[in-house]
């Protein structure tokens, strides 16, 4: 009786709860695999739908007779024990039947991951580099290259006691600055690898995860079906921020591809003929409080008070407020050292310029210190 | 040979038990090793258990509220360090040193002095393991599989956790040759290998795994160890070494480890049903020889963990035949206890139904592990919510489910007194539905995409997260009883009888409850009736 009474409580204090909560966030209640946009993706969630049921109808016959005995042979109805203890065609017959199973299994199985080590004959080619903690593609063929990191306003809300009502956000943590963009119906050939730690590139609609291993470069193939937008996330733990850094695939006709990589390229030709004129204090501190966030914030954090022991404060140290101090921080941005990654290949002169002008100058590191980017090509 | 006889004689006439601190730290008795075993792995059950409780309070809803995600990264390192190494581990070989010399009519261990050193490593090491929380660069957050790069970006901390792993390693190979000791050598006249009790067996068998896989283990760590401080490149690709290799190394132990931490679990189910189904074990040889199957067969699928790694077709092949072939003796074990339970005569003490839903819970945990041996649907699943549902199904419901059914089974035998039943019952019945409230929703959360090992997530995961947290907070309260059950029953209660439970065979029953310091200064003359029935 206690326990019907006690179960039925903790019952209704959960429904309570979860009443007062699905009230103020999207009720989604997600229970099963994504059945994807690719060949691959589909195969592997009819394999995982056969597994589950295969599973499922096995553990009902043997749960069912466990019970059925548990209710029938016990003691207070008066059940006298047998004294049998084995039964060789029993024993053999439970050896051989789940053999067979799991080879029916093995199987279906065995066909999909031959057709997933397919990876010749790609139209063309996607290089994903992961570092910490934001993903590179580098488009081989097209000849276009860029970073994507979380979306800004996602960035953030995440950040403690930020007080953003995550439902205000669209697509909190999976959402980036610059999706990558595919063409449909393209056999899209993807290499990965990492600069750092190891990390997993993963979107779920594209039926599988790979890991991005520094050093080492993995490939899978894509055939995406339908034009939309997908999400995912990196899936090997690497470091702090290993939960935001997401990955935003928008998949598009290829008249619109061919489209978008042309607008990239003259995007890239305009930053690059601009980039070598100087700038005033201004341009310089408003793109770089703008990289900053992007780029440093995730372990100098937003004042630039970085965390004790793990790495190290920008406002008020020696690198970025005597003079003496300025080559070195040039050099660190550009190289690295220790867990700092070089950022010398991820950004143009112009961008470190602004980055340095900015860290300089704010947080009370008031040095008056102007970056250009002509001073930085002179550091390379 | 006269020396042990003259000692034998002295120790004849009385129990000669030694008091105060000192029979603590420098006992060389196998039931107080035991019970410090046992006592150390309960508080490092909480100490784990808290830090589950900071996992779960962090993920109750998206948004960060309570840790910042490099302390978050800690929390789930450590939880798994502690949980597998302080917590599984010690309780499995408390009851082996409470049980297998009395099972096998032994005074004692084999190697008793050593028996109190690969005790007292285990605090040292956790010591030593913990201090990193003060560290500047913080405790370990790679995860506690430690895989470089990552790694070996910790900083003070670093060379605490690698000989924090090399004491365990130690404390862990000491156990099991004391053990190896113990049964190969001290048996009672009659006490043939097929009359072992299952506990005894799957111990024998574990402690081989421990000694063939803890040497690797340790050596992967030195391995990091010297690519941080003594500039080695075995695992950086910068200087021609490899970072999957040490998955393959660090895998080639912790697949057999996770059959280190279940084994002793089958063998404590194995005493239990068929003491309370009032029925022989079914198939006892089948299940020797399903154990042993399972432990050889352990060496070759270590790298299902590593799937997404990228390996060449033909590897990824003979993994997942490898992986999926464990069903067999892993079936055949569950179907044998469903056989014992079959036409018995059964009573549902709270050993029986830890052990029950053991079979239940354990199985589910078995079925989402086959799953994942699927290789190409483990692509989906690997790293998810569904594999951290998959390993805690099998490793709470599984393996610590066992071990709490093991001391409610055999407390009345330590401390003379039967535990309160009333009590036991409601610990059990709030473990089993806070369990699964706990851990079912995971794998709808894994499925539906929400990775393992993140702070903070996308609003539509809220719900189950808030299910699994609540489960989880209920769990961890759920275990006060058993602390309650425990020190009640040290205390005082009811008599226990020297066979304690009506269905219950062996020697250890036939020892007065609780049982003279020393196990059986004579040995006992094993025949037919008197073994595992």
């Amino acid at each position: 009786m206690f326990f019907k009474k006690l179960k039925e409580c903790l019952t209704g204090i959960t429904a309570l709860w979860l009443m007062a909560w699905t009230g103020a966030v999207h009720a989604e209640w997600g229970l099963n695999l994504t059945r994807g946009v690719t060949p691959i993706s589909h195969e592997v969630y009819d394999l995982h739908m056969l597994i589950l049921w295969v599973v499922t109808i096995i553990g009902i016959g043997v749960f069912s007779v466990m019970f059925w005995s548990i209710l029938h042979h016990r003691k207070s109805k008066g059940a006298v024990s047998a004294k049998f203890h084995h039964s060789t065609t029993a024993e053999i017959v439970w050896t051989i039947i789940p053999i067979l199973i799991l080879v029916g299994m093995a199987i279906p199985a065995t066909k999909t991951l031959i057709k997933m080590e397919q990876t010749g004959d790609a139209d063309m080619t996607i290089k994903v580099t992961g570092y910490q903690w934001k993903w590179k593609y580098d488009y081989m063929d097209d000849g276009l290259s860029f970073f994507s990191v979380l979306a800004q306003d996602s960035n953030d809300a995440r950040q403690p006691g930020s007080n953003i009502d995550l439902n205000s956000i669209d697509h909190y943590l999976l959402d980036v600055d610059q999706p990558i963009v595919l063409p449909i119906n393209k056999k899209i050939r993807i290499l990965t690898t990492a600069n750092d730690v190891i990390h997993a590139w993963w979107v779920p609609a594209l039926g599988w995860k790979r890991d991005a291993i520094p050093g080492f470069i993995n490939d899978n193939w894509i055939i995406i079906e339908e034009p939309g937008t997908y999400r995912g996330q990196c899936a090997e733990l690497c470091g702090k921020d290993h939960g935001f850094m997401p990955i935003v695939v928008k998949a598009v006709p290829e008249e619109e591809y061919v489209a978008w990589v042309k607008k990239m390229k003259m995007a890239k030709a305009a930053a690059a003929a601009s980039g070598d004129r100087d700038f005033s204090k201004d341009e310089l501190m408003a793109s770089g409080k703008e990289l900053y966030s992007k780029n440093c914030a995730v372990c100098h954090m937003a004042e630039g008070q970085g965390i004790p022991g793990t790495f190290p404060a920008l406002a008020g140290s020696a690198i970025a407020t005597t003079p003496e101090g300025l080559p070195d921080h040039i050099d660190r941005i550009l190289h690295g050292k220790n867990l700092m990654p070089p950022f010398g290949e991820q950004l143009s002169d112009a961008d470190i310029a602004a980055v340095v002008t900015y860290e300089r100058n704010a947080w009370g590191n008031d040095t008056g210190d102007v970056v250009q980017p002509k001073d930085i090509k002179a550091a390379r | 040979m006269s020396e042990a006889v003259i000692h034998n004689g002295h120790h004849d006439h009385h129990d000669h038990k030694p008091y105060g601190i000192g029979r603590w730290l420098f006992s060389t008795n196998h039931k107080d090793i035991g019970t410090m075993y046992l006592v150390f792995a309960l508080i490092m059950f909480f100490v784990g258990g808290a830090m589950a409780m900071v996992i779960r309070a962090e993920l109750f809803q998206p948004g960060l509220q309570f840790v910042n995600p490099l302390f978050f990264n800690s929390m789930t390192t450590i939880h798994a360090l502690v949980m597998i190494f302080g917590a599984v581990m010690p309780a499995g070989v408390g009851l082996a040193n409470w049980m297998i010399p009395m099972m096998i009519g032994s005074p004692d261990m084999a190697l008793p002095r050593l028996n109190n050193m690969s005790f007292w490593i285990l605090p040292f090491a956790f010591t030593l393991l913990l201090s990193t929380f003060f560290m500047p660069g913080g405790a370990p957050a790679g995860g506690w599989t430690m895989y470089p790069p990552l790694v070996l970006q910790l900083g003070d901390g670093f060379p605490f956790l690698i000989f924090a792993i090399h004491f365990l390693g130690i404390s862990s190979i000491l156990g099991a040759i004391n053990i190896i000791a113990t049964v190969f050598n001290m048996r009672a006249p009659g006490m043939t290998f097929m009359k072992l009790p299952l506990f005894v067996w799957t111990w024998i068998i574990t402690a081989f795994l421990l000694i063939a896989t803890m040497p690797v283990l340790a050596g992967s760590v030195t391995m990091l160890l010297t690519d941080k401080f003594f500039g080695t490149s075995f695992f950086s690709a910068a200087g021609g070494g490899d970072p999957v290799m040490f998955q393959h190394v660090f895998w080639f132990f912790g697949h057999p480890e996770v059959y280190i931490l279940i084994l002793p679990a089958f063998g404590i189910v194995s005493q239990i049903i068929p003491a309370f189904a009032r029925k022989p074990l079914f198939g006892y040889e089948s299940m020797v020889y399903a154990t042993a199957s399972i432990a050889f067969l352990s060496f070759f699928v270590w790298a299902h963990h590593m799937f997404t790694v990228g390996m060449p077709l033909t590897g990824e092949l003979f993994f997942m035949y490898a992986t999926m072939s464990i069903a067999v003796p892993t079936g055949v074990k569950i179907f044998n206890w469903v056989a014992t339970m079959w036409k018995g005569s059964m009573t549902f003490e709270t050993p029986m139904l830890f052990a029950v839903s053991f079979v239940v819970l354990f199985s589910i945990g078995g079925f989402t592990g086959l799953m994942m041996g699927i290789t190409p649907v483990d692509f989906q699943y690997h790293d998810t919510y569904f594999i951290v549902a998959h390993f805690h199904y099998v490793l709470v419901p599984g393996a610590i489910f066992a071990l709490m059914a093991g001391v409610y089974f055999w407390l009345p035998k330590w401390t003379g007194h039967m535990y309160d039943e009333r009590l036991g019952k409601i610990h059990f019945w709030l473990s089993a539905i806070f369990v699964n409230m706990l851990f079912f929703p995971q794998h709808f959360l894994g499925l539906a995409g929400m990775p393992r090992r993140i702070p903070d997530y996308n609003v539509q995961f809220t719900e189950w997260n808030m299910v699994s947290s609540i489960g989880g907070f209920a769990f961890g309260l759920s275990q006060l009883i058993l602390v309650w059950v425990v020190i009640k029953c040290v205390r005082g209660g009811q008599k226990a009888t020297d066979q304690v439970w009506e269905g219950a065979h062996g020697l250890e029953w036939t020892l007065p409850s609780p049982p003279p310091f020393h196990s059986f200064t004579t040995p006992p003359q094993v025949t037919d009736a008197t073994a595992h029935s």
